[in-house]
């Protein structure tokens, strides 16, 4: 099981790092999303897997039986795609605007904070 | 688990702690202070006079509860208070050690400052579109960044001070700034994940992400591998956000887009966040990585230090200046980390908060000198001097102290770090240094001539300049008084910063506070230890 999930984070890894290199815009964002997915993946995982009962501790009982599932994973993740998803939302919408204003999608054709042919500075009076 | 092979142990009692003391809710009040005027603010943003004014009570409180945790650390020791009091490493603890109280304490100095100098930047319909509740959120992320004693709280603090920001960033929408805006946010939500990505090692690995508890597994730890792949992993993820080279191309990108007074409460502390979090990573946490990966940082930071500020000497546009400078200032406070002696340490915290206080100072002041010419553009600056004798004298102070010359608070942990570099025979860190200090006051020497020391190239001074604001002047003002203070006197300075790198370099002291006096390994023992 882990094996597999391992996979499954590598390749969201590599798609999202893939996608991040991109020039443009929306690929760069989707390749975001993908990268906030794949680490709630590796949290799951670093928590290890079990599937066998869940984390209650019986009315009679001080401390719960062997082999639960853990549960604090669950709440990383949780509180991860709510934080990643926020961000995702911002960024959509930071990057339509960006696209009405500027124009473009194109990274190397926005460049309206750092032109390319900037003057020099002065180099006397 | 707790308890697990003592079953006589009533578990209600055993995992919860006593009620703390009446000041160790001062842990908290910065964060309760910040988000609770915050979300008043939000709630009032159509008034935006009222809502101005509780702006300033939040900040002036703010300010004072950081006062008051920074005088009840220094006289108690570290305070730490455990989120529903429930015992550590269970529940979250918020842990004050003096270096988390002291990097408060010039958040809550910056952060009002800032508040006071906006007034005047900030105008009506930014402040309707959320200025202040986005600041207010923003200072209590930051401050609480700086108290939390839990690695995935820290991470929950980075993005709400990093959504916060962004809100910020983007304030008025011009075109230059949704371009910066763009590339501040990918960046440094990247650096965010990938230290997500880190804290899930680290609970993978140590099962716990309480940063006393995994201080002491780390130093317990017999197979350095792993341990050492995810302090690395660390390292990237916050130098990514403390902009050091070569992972610093958004902040030059991006300070310089929004609204001066944004632009001056980031240089102060966002980018002195991620040097907050590589102290504790490498003090605290994994101590035992620190000489593997010491000579990466030594060299990291001499280059940043260096290209930091010969990237501001490139620069035409004096804002984009001042973002170079505060890189370069990163990379000198990054040079004591490697070295972890007692003198180093002394000098990246005495520099820390040197570096807060004047950096956001110069963005304030060059934002009223930009106002008055019209144009922050070195080609068009000029004929201040005659107008403004005043802000020419302020100006200069401002740049021996970013320099690092005599008699200002630059000087002092300068020397203690070129110090700590020769003692171990590093010349080259302490060249760099030096180096970065002389680029960099000719940087800023050259847009003190430009500005002040000639006529105006366009002639007469432009004709629609509003007067300068008065409050946002005297703010300026005293942020450089600190600095002539700390540099005039500098004795009660280096002696906290002293006591700061002592206890950076004995975690145990953190620990101890965290977990009781004996380091017991059960948590039955901790129990009585703590009752």
């Amino acid at each position: 099981m882990e094996v597999a999930m391992v996979a499954l984070t590598g390749l969201f890894f590599t798609v999202s790092f893939y996608l991040m290199l991109s020039r443009h815009v929306v690929r760069i964002i989707l390749g975001i999303a993908l990268l906030s997915n794949g680490v709630n993946l590796t949290i799951f995982t670093a928590g290890r897997l079990t599937r066998e009962v869940p984390p209650f501790i019986a009315p009679d009982a001080n401390f719960p039986v062997e082999g639960i599932a853990n549960p604090l994973p669950q709440a990383l993740v949780l509180t991860a795609i709510v934080i990643a998803f926020s961000f995702f939302a911002f960024l959509l919408v930071l990057v339509f605007r960006a696209y009405q204003e500027l124009g473009s999608d194109d990274s190397e054709k926005m460049r309206v904070a750092e032109p390319v042919d900037e003057p020099a500075p002065p180099m006397g009076y | 688990m707790a308890g697990e092979d003592k079953p006589k142990i009533d578990l209600a009692d055993a995992l919860v702690l006593p009620s703390p003391d009446l000041a160790d809710w001062l842990v908290v009040a910065p964060l309760c202070i910040g988000f609770a005027f915050g979300a008043l603010c939000l709630m009032l943003r159509k008034d935006v006079r009222l809502q101005t004014r509780l702006a300033m009570t939040g900040l002036v409180l703010f300010f004072a509860s950081t006062v008051g945790l920074f005088l009840n650390v220094l006289e108690n020791g570290t305070t730490v208070m455990a989120m529903g009091r429930w015992l550590p490493p269970f529940g979250i603890t918020f842990t004050v050690d003096l270096l988390g109280a002291n990097f408060a304490l010039a958040t809550g100095f910056v952060g009002l400052a800032v508040g006071i100098y906006s007034v005047a930047d900030a105008d009506k319909s930014e402040r309707r579109y959320g200025y202040y509740p986005f600041l207010l959120m923003m200072l209590g992320g930051v401050a609480s960044a700086f108290l939390t004693g839990d690695v995935f709280n820290l991470y929950v603090w980075f993005e709400v001070l990093l959504i916060s920001s962004f809100g910020l960033i983007i304030l008025g929408s011009r075109q230059a700034q949704l371009d910066g805006a763009l590339r501040y946010s990918f960046l440094n939500l990247v650096a965010t994940t990938l230290f997500l990505i880190a804290v899930a090692y680290t609970y993978g690995i140590f099962g716990t992400l309480n940063m006393a508890d995994i201080a002491r597994k780390s130093a317990d730890m017999s197979d350095v591998g792993p341990r050492a792949t995810i302090a690395a992993l660390f390292l990237f993820a916050f130098a990514m956000k403390a902009a050091a080279f070569p992972v610093n191309a958004w902040l030059p990108a991006s300070y310089h887009t929004p609204l001066i007074s944004v632009s001056a409460v980031f240089a102060g502390l966002l980018t002195k966040v991620g040097v907050y979090a590589l102290l504790r990573l490498f003090m605290t946490m994994f101590p035992g990585d620190l000489p593997d990966l010491s000579m990466i940082i030594a060299v990291v930071a001499a280059v940043t230090m260096v290209l930091g500020s010969m990237g501001a000497l490139a620069q035409t546009d004096m804002r984009r200046a001042l973002g170079f400078i505060v890189i370069s200032g990163i990379g000198i406070m990054l040079a004591g980390l490697p070295l972890a002696s007692q003198t180093s340490l002394t000098g990246t915290v005495f520099y820390a908060m040197h570096s807060m206080v004047i950096m956001t100072a110069l963005y304030m002041l060059v934002g009223i000198m930009g106002q008055q010419m019209g144009s922050f553009d070195l080609h068009r600056a000029g004929g201040l001097y005659v107008r403004f004798p005043l802000l020419a004298f302020a100006f200069f102070i401002l740049a021996l102290s970013a320099s690092g010359l005599p008699p200002l608070s630059g000087l002092w942990p300068k020397i203690y770090l070129v110090k700590a570099s020769i003692d171990v025979g590093i010349w080259w860190l302490a060249g760099a240094i030096l180096l970065s200090g002389l680029l960099t006051t000719i940087a800023l020497v050259r847009i003190f001539s430009f500005s002040f020391w000639r006529e105006s190239p366009d002639g007469a001074a432009p004709a629609d300049v509003r007067a300068i604001d008065r409050p946002g002047l005297y703010a300026t003002l005293v942020l450089i008084a600190a600095s002539i203070v700390a540099g005039l006197y500098p004795e009660p300075f280096i002696q906290v910063a002293d006591r700061v790198a002592f206890e950076l370099l004995h975690p145990v002291g953190y620990i101890e506070a965290v977990f009781g006096p004996t380091t017991a390994e059960a948590a039955g023992q901790t129990i009585e230890a703590n009752q």
